[in-house]
Parts: structure tokens; C-alpha cells; sequence
């Protein structure tokens, strides 16, 4: 089964950084989300594997996506990975103390967003609890 | 960086581009707030929202000067929307040169050069002096009872916002409001939009998955000044509950750390909201769905715009296909072949709307609106009115108006130009002004409108006006024009010697428009994208300079006619009529052959004689003047035949015939054979005002 994995990040070049960086390799659906409301439009159209999302957006920023995610019945185990470029500990903290499977700091190698993310989805298939 | 795909990094230089207009658009509007001493603090946190993700995409993408600017700035920012530093002229200067520094950097990005950048280390070093920030503030404690689930999703930014509300008095309020996902962008704004009447929200946090997966339930913290009979009186509707947020009596909550231990439980309480949610849950996805979601997503593509040339360039190939067709209907015909001819010209109707479709949706796509560039000389007038401590009301009306993406890029140089000398020669000194009771601010008003296929662009100054006498002075001493000839100029043809080489009206050492290029510079740049130039002038009231434009520059309307058996193309755009050449009204005034049109008379030019062509063999019974204008003056062109119009696209000429002066480019023609194209701007240029010999004179002599 094909793993499914939504972007969440309100810049098209980081989104597209992050597809090349997860392509190639294991076969992954990547769906982009340009804004926290796109998350909470796509989150109910399916099953979700991983999601990752930028922390720092206008209107719904990553920590409400991430508290929305981890209240919602249906997605409380998908795994999230924060990204942001926040230099402060606190939104690390913060984003773990809300349930955060992995925190990545900008800038980040593709090579450390791609073994964060398969690192994630391959929890996640010995869990096999998504539904 | 090979990593991160060719795409991205495209991708990459249009998103910083992008990102860097919006912030200089941000700054724009922080000035004015800042003029009528207001103050938006949404303002600055988007402006730094911008730099913050101009500094994420520089590290990603390894832009390292472009990360160094951006984290200096997100610094200067950070204080200036946590209220730690106020926001001042000189901190906004120092905020609009970052604006061009950002764009140094990314040409120098994109051309992969490490040359160093001297604007960028002086910036650095001035906003080094001034991030000597304020000490932090304490972490105010909230005398409230605000939902921790609320609290610990909290921005930085949003901490200080709830902080600043509650120190000015404000009341909190707790919003649960119903939206649709579908609208809930729009919908929310117009929340925030109404609310900003009675104070600010603050922030607003997912609750859950509510009972139908279309719609969602926000919880919204407002700070308001009003009470909440009168919040619920103008917020308040069926799928919005409102209530106020108590004030604490117990030893309260320290904002700013991570949440209490509690905290999951909290959330996990609001679960109960998704109660509906498990039966969907188990509905297995599938492809459909997939689909739908990814469309949702992608709605806007880049597109290179070679690749749109690209296109054009085949609507124009076609172009040729549909005039074949025309060509054997009319032989099927000639042929006696009815019925064959009949049917082809069903089929070339039929081609002809398609392609005509297919043309005017490839210019769609090319079109974007001048607002664009009005946005960036917003920011030169700022400036230079500064810089010449005259004060300025910039005007735009018409941003909205649209033209060919390659006209936006090639404008912005002439009109900053034309703006600076409209401030620099146009608005005279407060003083002045006020001598002659106009306001002491001068006001420059940019205007743009679509007529027809053309663009108009006006700039028009409420200044002196341009100095008549000078300019003749100026354009004798510069041999530009006799004196004798100058006594005789029409008014449009005298203010059009701004525009001949060498003119200024003034030039006082430190002139800014005297710093680049002169206004002749402006009108070939501008002739370059298929532009003219017409001037106003009114003594003591002001000037106008209009620019006239064509929408596009990938297809031109033309005009065939046939000089010595050869085929050209005119620009219609350039053509006012053509009329039957009468050799016997020919008349030669001051060595310059004329006809009389309508009582005036207009000064012609052989075509064939002209270009050097071998004699014609061609005896035609009749000759035609075909009657080209640039601005206001005007010249016809004597041709041997009037062939028809026909949309071409102009490919330019090689290298041997680039030289050549007076043709624009060449052309395919229907026939598969190749015309060239007459830049009739250029024949007017050549033979009304630099011959030897001035037409204007006998212009003027009918």
C-alpha cells in the first residue's frame, strides 16, 4: 500500500524542496497543503501516514494543526513532524509537549527530512494502526 | 543544490521575488499608517512573517547572504512586533533599502555570483547599531481563565498581542464559531475583519473534528473593548457563541511555558466534539478522494514565459496554415470548383474563430496587472521626495489594468524615470507653491486605463509645468533644431524637443534626473516595447506625459502593402489611414516632398527609394499614402499597393539586417514566403526631427 503523506507549508519552494527530498526511493503519495485551513480541508478526505507541517504560517499556524490532529478521534496516531526555522526552544517544546513525533530545524539536508519521515512511516507500518 | 531538484530552486527565486514585492508592499502601507500616526501591528507581524521566510528558504536553498540579511532583519522585526523598539522614519528606511538589496542578492544568486556586495555590508552594519534592543519584557501574568489547550499553541507574536490587549484594559472573549471548510478562509477574515472595530483576535485554535466532515469549529480569543451584549449584537449569529472569559481569582497561570501536565487531558476532553466522526472514519479511502484532494491543492501553475512565446510563436505557424486555406479556396473557386471551395472556406471560418480563441487565451495567461510596478515606483517616490526634501502625494489609479508581462518588465526603468523628472523639474519648492497658493505637497497622479488594444499610461504633475523658452534655448544651443525652424514648431512638436538627445530644461549639478539617463533614453526604451509618447504642458499648472502601449507584444496587427515588388508589414497600431497617392498634389517644400490631406499637409516619404530598392518594374495605375503617426507627428509612406491585414508574430531580424535602421523585424506571410516588418517609429524619427532637413516647417506651411 502506498504511503500517504501530507505537506502542510505556506511556501511553494519549501514544499517543493520537501517533495524532491521524499521522492526517489520508497514509493510515497505526497500531498501538498498550502495553508493550515488546505490541512483541515484534506485531513478528512482519507488516511494519512505522516504529516508533515510547517510551524510558522499565518491564519492556522503548525502547533493549532498539530493540537487539532492529536484531538481529532480519527488521526490522534498519525505521526507529525514539525518544521520550523524558530531559533527559540520554545516552539520545539512546545511542539513536542502537543505531541510532536520530530521537530526539524531549518535549514535541514533532504538527507535528514527523508530518514526523520521514513523513520516516522516505518513505525508506523509495525503499529499498523491506521485506519 | 542538485538535492532539492532544479524545480525547487526554480521555484525558489520566484517565491523570494515574490515574497520580497509583498514585503516592500507591507512597507508601503506600515509608511502610511505611520504618516497619519497609526498604528497596525498585523502590519509589522506580516512584514516579518515575510523575512522569517525568506531566511527558512535561504537556508534550505543555500542563499547564504539572503539567510544573513533575513536573520538581521527578522531581529529588527521580532522587536518591533513584540513592542520592544518603536517604530520609526529612520528604522523604515533602513527596512525599504533591504527591499533592493534583496533583489541584488538574488540576481547575484541567480547568476551564481560570489562578488561581493557592498549595499548588503552596509546594511548589515546599520541594522547591527540597531538591534540594540530594549530589555525583554517580563512574562506578564493573565489574570484570565483561558483555556490551556488555547494557551499552549500560542505564538510568540500572539502572546505579546493578548499581553498588550490585556495591559490596555481590553476584555477577553471566547468566539466558538461553525465554519465551512470550504469558505472558512473568507469567512474567517470577514470575522476578523468585523472585529476589528471593537479590538483584535487574537488567535483561533481548531476544537476538533465537528459531525459533519464539511464543516469545522474554530475557537476564536478576541480582546475587545466593547461589552458582550454589543459583541453579540454585531458578531453574533447562529453558528457563533460567544461568551466573555472570567478573570481569575486564584494564583494564576504564567503564560509563556510549556503547558501544564494537564494539558492532554484538556484536549483530549474536546474530543466528545468528533462524535460523529467514527463512522466516517472507518470508510476505507480511495483513488476518487485522492484525486479530489489533490485538485484542491493545485490551483496556479508557473509557467516560464518562453514557454508562452513558444506557444505564440505556434499560433503564428498556424496563422500561416489558415491563410493557405483562404489561398486554395479562392483557387478551388477560380477553378470553378464550387463546391470544394465552398467547403474549405467553412473550414477556414472554423479555423480562423479557433485559433483567434486559442490566441486570446495564450494572452490571457501573459497578462498581469501594472499595479505590479506602480507597487515598486510607490517606494522610488518615497524616496526621492526624501532625498530632494520635497513632499510628494503619489496618486495611482488603475493598477488593475493589464498588459503583457514582457511591457511590465521593461516599464518600471522609464517610468521611475519620467516620475523623477516630473518631481525633480515638474513640483517646485514648497515655498513657491505656496507663493502661488497650491498646496505645499505636490502631487504626481500615475494613471493607466485600457483603450482598445492599447494601454494607456499617464503621469501627470500639478508643478510648474515645462519651461517653453528654455527648452527651444536649449535644443538651438544643442543644434537640435534652427532657430528659424524653432519659431515655427507647433506646440506638441516644441514640448516633444524634452525628448530629443541632450535636453534637459535645467541642469543644475545634483539634479536626480540628471544622475542616469535623459529623457531621449526614456522614449527609445520605450519605443522598444512598442510605446509613444505624447507630452502636456500647462505654465503654472502642471505636465502630462502620456504613454501609449500596446497590450501585448507577441502578435501585432499589421498592415501588408507592396513597395518594388516586395511584401512589408506596417503595425496598424502606427497607421491613422491609407489614402490614394495623386502625383499631381505632389509639392516639394523646403526639399521635402508633401501632399495635401484634408487641407493639412503632410510630408511623405517614398518607401522604394528610401530603402534603396532596385526600380520597380511595376507600373501601377495607382499609388497609395499610407498615413503613419508617432504621437503627434505624422509622415506617409508611398507604397505601390495596400495587400490587406493580417495578424503577424515579429521574430527578429539576423545580424546582417539588425543594422538596418527603420525595420522592426521580419515575418512569416501567409504564402510561407518572409516580409519584413517597417518600424515606422523609427522612419519618423529619422525623417521628421534628426534629418537635415526639418519637415516641421513645411509641416506647418499647409
Amino acid at each position: 500500500m502506498t504511503l500517504r503523506v501530507l505537506v502542510v507549508e505556506d511556501s511553494g519552494a519549501t514544499r517543493a524542496y520537501v517533495r524532491a527530498a521524499l521522492s526517489g526511493g520508497q514509493a510515497l503519495e505526497i500531498v501538498e497543503a498550502e495553508s493550515g485551513f488546505e490541512a483541515l480541508r484534506l485531513l478528512p478526505r482519507g488516511r494519512w501516514d505522516l504529516v508533515i507541517t510547517d510551524v510558522n504560517m499565518p491564519d492556522i499556524n503548525g502547533l493549532e494543526l498539530l493540537s487539532f490532529i492529536r484531538a481529532s478521534e480519527r488521526h490522534r496516531t498519525t505521526p507529525v513532524l514539525l518544521m520550523s526555522t524558530q531559533t527559540s526552544e520554545r516552539d520545539r517544546e512546545r511542539g513536542l509537549a502537543l505531541g510532536a513525533a520530530g521537530y526539524l530545524a531549518k535549514p535541514f539536508t533532504p538527507e535528514e527530512l527523508r530518514s526523520a519521515a521514513l523513520g516516522q512511516l516505518r513505525a508506523g507500518e509495525g503499529g499498523g494502526q491506521h485506519g | 543544490m542538485a538535492d532539492a531538484g532544479d524545480r525547487a530552486r526554480e521555484e525558489f527565486f520566484t517565491e523570494a521575488q515574490e515574497i520580497v514585492e509583498a514585503f516592500s508592499r507591507n512597507l508601503l502601507s506600515l509608511d502610511a499608517t505611520l504618516k497619519v500616526g497609526g498604528d497596525d501591528p498585523s502590519l509589522v507581524n506580516e512584514a516579518f512573517r515575510a523575512v522569517h521566510t525568506l531566511k527558512g528558504l535561504a537556508g534550505l536553498f543555500g542563499a547564504s547572504r539572503m539567510g544573513m540579511l533575513s536573520h538581521r532583519l527578522e531581529d529588527v522585526l521580532d522587536a518591533l512586533r513584540l513592542g520592544r523598539m518603536p517604530l520609526s522614519a529612520q528604522v523604515l528606511d533602513m527596512l525599504f533599502a533591504a527591499v533592493d538589496v534583496y533583489a541584488q542578492i538574488l540576481g547575484a544568486e541567480k547568476a551564481g555570483s560570489d562578488a561581493p556586495l557592498p549595499a548588503l555590508e552596509e546594511l548589515l552594519a546599520r541594522l547591527d547599531l540597531s538591534s540594540s534592543k530594549g530589555p525583554a519584557q517580563p512574562n506578564l501574568v493573565v489574570e484570565y481563565e483561558i483555556d490551556p489547550g488555547l494557551l499552549a499553541v500560542l505564538t510568540e507574536y500572539e502572546e505579546h498581542r493578548l499581553r498588550t490587549n490585556i495591559e490596555h484594559g481590553l476584555g477577553l472573549y471566547r468566539l466558538r464559531v461553525q465554519f465551512e471548510l470550504a469558505t472558512i478562509d473568507r469567512a474567517l477574515e470577514d470575522i476578523k475583519q468585523r472585529a476589528k472595530r471593537h479590538g483584535e483576535i487574537v488567535t483561533y485554535l481548531p476544537t476538533g473534528e465537528s459531525a459533519s466532515p464539511d464543516t469545522i469549529e474554530l475557537d476564536l480569543l478576541m480582546a475587545s473593548r466593547d461589552d458582550l451584549a454589543t459583541l453579540i449584537g454585531t458578531l453574533g449569529a447562529d453558528h457563533v457563541v460567544i461568551e466573555e472569559v472570567p478573570r481569575r481569582r486564584r494564583p494564576s497561570l504564567a503564560i509563556g511555558t510549556v503547558p501544564p501536565p494537564g494539558l492532554g487531558g484538556t484536549l483530549v476532553s474536546l474530543a466528545p466534539l468528533a462524535a460523529g466522526a467514527d463512522a466516517l472514519a472507518d470508510a476505507e479511502p480511495h483513488l476518487v478522494e485522492a484525486a479530489v484532494s489533490l485538485k484542491a491543492v493545485t490551483q496556479t501553475v508557473r509557467v516560464d514565459i518562453k514557454k508562452l512565446d513558444h506557444l505564440m510563436n505556434i499560433v503564428g505557424e498556424l496563422s500561416i496554415v489558415r491563410g493557405v486555406l483562404s489561398r486554395l479556396s479562392e483557387r478551388a473557386r477560380s477553378d470553378g470548383q464550387r463546391q470544394i471551395a465552398g467547403e474549405i472556406l467553412r473550414l477556414h471560418r472554423s479555423f480562423d474563430r479557433r485559433l483567434g480563441e486559442l490566441r486570446d487565451a495564450i494572452l490571457e495567461v501573459r497578462m498581469v496587472p501594472l499595479g505590479q510596478v506602480f507597487d515598486r515606483l510607490a517606494r522610488v517616490v518615497r524616496q526621492i521626495s526624501r532625498d530632494v526634501g520635497k513632499e510628494i502625494r503619489l496618486v495611482i489609479t488603475g493598477g488593475e489594468t493589464e498588459i503583457d508581462k514582457l511591457i511590465v518588465e521593461e516599464l518600471s526603468d522609464p517610468l521611475m524615470h519620467m516620475i523623477r523628472n516630473a518631481i525633480d523639474h515638474g513640483i517646485e519648492p514648497a515655498a513657491e507653491r505656496e507663493k502661488v497658493g497650491k498646496p505645499a505637497a505636490g502631487t504626481i497622479a500615475l494613471n493607466a486605463y485600457q483603450k482598445g488594444s492599447h494601454v494607456m499610461i499617464e503621469i501627470e504633475d500639478d508643478g510648474g509645468g515645462i519651461d517653453e523658452e528654455a527648452l527651444v534655448e536649449k535644443a538651438v544651443a544643442f543644434g537640435r533644431v534652427s532657430r528659424a525652424d524653432a519659431a515655427q514648431l507647433s506646440r506638441p512638436e516644441l514640448l516633444g524637443l524634452i525628448f530629443a538627445p541632450g535636453i534637459s530644461t535645467r541642469d543644475r549639478a545634483g539634479d536626480l534626473s540628471g544622475r542616469g539617463v535623459g529623457m531621449d533614453v526614456v522614449k527609445t526604451n520605450l519605443s522598444k516595447i512598442g510605446g509613444v509618447v505624447d507630452v502636456h504642458s500647462e505654465r503654472g499648472i502642471g505636465a502630462k506625459m502620456t504613454i501609449t502601449l500596446p497590450i501585448t507584444l507577441a502578435i501585432v496587427s499589421a498592415l501588408l502593402v507592396r513597395v518594388a515588388g516586395q511584401v512589408f508589414a506596417l503595425a496598424v497600431s502606427s497607421i491613422s489611414e491609407a489614402v490614394v497617392f495623386e502625383r499631381k498634389g505632389l509639392r516639394v517644400v523646403d526639399g521635402r516632398e508633401v501632399v495635401s490631406l484634408r487641407g493639412a499637409t503632410l510630408p511623405v516619404c517614398r518607401l522604394a527609394e528610401h530603402l534603396g530598392l532596385p526600380a520597380s518594374q511595376e507600373r501601377p495605375a495607382r499609388r497609395f499614402v499610407v498615413v503613419t503617426s508617432l504621437g503627434a507627428r505624422r509622415l506617409g509612406l508611398v507604397v505601390d499597393a495596400v495587400l490587406g491585414q493580417e495578424d503577424i508574430v515579429i521574430k527578429p531580424l539576423g545580424p546582417s539586417l539588425s543594422r538596418v535602421r527603420g525595420l522592426a523585424g521580419a515575418t512569416e506571410l501567409g504564402d510561407q514566403r518572409v516580409g519584413l516588418v517597417l518600424d515606422t517609429a523609427a522612419l519618423i524619427d529619422e525623417l521628421l526631427v534628426t534629418g537635415e532637413k526639418s519637415a516641421t516647417e513645411a509641416a506647418l506651411d499647409g
